[in-house]
């Protein structure tokens, strides 16, 4: 490990079962897509732990920023209505 | 004393045959996979290092599969450890190329790539052997192959393509290599034996394609194909390159400090 070339950081997203999602596991460095997805199967599924992987380069990734996060998340916090449990169940129904 | 005459001795021909055919094939196998292990640890980047120590490991395990079958019908009773650890250079039967010092990335990748491009097509026609555990474990072994060579190529067209250096590395590693490879093709008198009962493979008529694919990769990374004035070849007959004592010392060190342990 002498030299630490500038190679692009990658996304790794796994998915481990037919059925489920894909999960962000890691990132890696790569030259370019198809180095990655090699890398991301040498990485992280040598213990069998997935059937299909992605990877996305990280500059790709668009994020909410953390001084954002007042004016983005904080407006939902009184807004219990939008959560199933805030409504009582009426007698009649029996399963939902 | 030859490893041959030593092992030939007490087995009826064909049980003789196949036991020296697994066994060079596991030879092959460990060998490579001991070279590509020291690599564990020294790789130009974190990923590599992975990747590289999984190649490795496919190698080690597929060894251990072949001396497991080879033990099986070893005359001399011994278990695959044995085999692996406790013979010497002149018994052991691997390819010259497998065993050569693992030089730079570039020589290591170009290796890989030379023995990855002849390995797929022959262990996919192993895996119609007509012993069904050599035809199983070639089976295994041709996936991984598969994506073994997909990494080897990609990192010649790599080398070729990126620097000065890199490019005139891969080039070199070629020109240093191209010599050891007709030895991939050379049938010993086992495996022609084997071959009329379609145990084996016809390694020499395997080589006009390997020289295609070859020339084809090489023509894509704009390199040169080498002349091929001279070859080299004698792994089969345990007569190895200097390297070799050097490497089955540091790989057996472990085993011949305490015999029979496991782990």
């Amino acid at each position: 490990m002498t030299n630490d070339r500038k190679l692009p950081l990658y996304e790794v997203f796994v998915r481990s079962r037919r059925g489920l999602d894909h999960k962000h596991v890691g990132s890696l460095h790569a030259e370019d897509g198809a180095q990655a997805l090699k890398y991301a199967r040498d990485c992280y599924t040598r213990r069998s732990e997935g059937v299909s992987i992605w990877v996305v380069r990280s500059s790709e990734i668009v994020a909410s920023q953390e001084e954002d996060a007042a004016s983005f998340f904080d407006p939902s916090d009184d807004k219990p209505y939008r959560h199933a449990t805030h409504y009582r169940l009426p007698k009649a129904v029996k399963n939902l | 004393m030859t490893g041959r005459r030593a092992h030939g001795r007490g087995h009826p021909g064909r049980a003789a045959a196949l036991f020296e055919f697994a066994l060079a094939l596991g030879d092959d196998a460990l060998v490579l996979g001991q070279r590509l292990s020291e690599w564990c640890g020294n790789a130009p980047f974190l990923e590599e290092d992975l990747a590289l120590a999984n190649v490795a490991l496919d190698c080690i395990g597929r060894a251990n599969l072949f001396y497991r079958y080879a033990a099986e019908l070893d005359g001399e009773g011994r278990n695959a450890d044995q085999l692996a650890f406790l013979r010497g250079s002149r018994e052991y039967r691997n390819l010259l190329i497998c065993e050569l010092p693992i030089g730079d990335f570039a020589f290591t990748m170009a290796r890989q790539a030379m023995v990855d491009t002849f390995n797929l097509p022959y262990l996919k026609r192993l895996a119609r052997s007509t012993d069904p555990r050599i035809a199983a474990i070639a089976a295994k072994a041709a996936k991984e192959s598969r994506y073994h060579l997909q990494r080897s190529r990609e990192w010649v067209l790599r080398l070729a393509g990126g620097t000065g250096e890199s490019r005139a590395k891969i080039q070199s590693a070629f020109d240093a290599l191209w010599g050891y490879c007709p030895e991939m093709f050379e049938m010993t008198s086992g495996e022609t034996a084997l071959l009329k009962s379609g145990v084996s493979v016809d390694r020499a008529a395997m080589k006009a394609d390997w020289e295609r694919a070859m020339k084809a990769v090489l023509a894509e990374a704009a390199l040169e194909a080498p002349e091929g004035k001279w070859t080299i070849s004698g792994g089969r007959n345990g007569l190895h390159t200097e390297h070799h004592g050097y490497l089955l010392a540091e790989m057996q060190s472990v085993q011949r400090a305490w015999p029979g342990l496991e782990w």
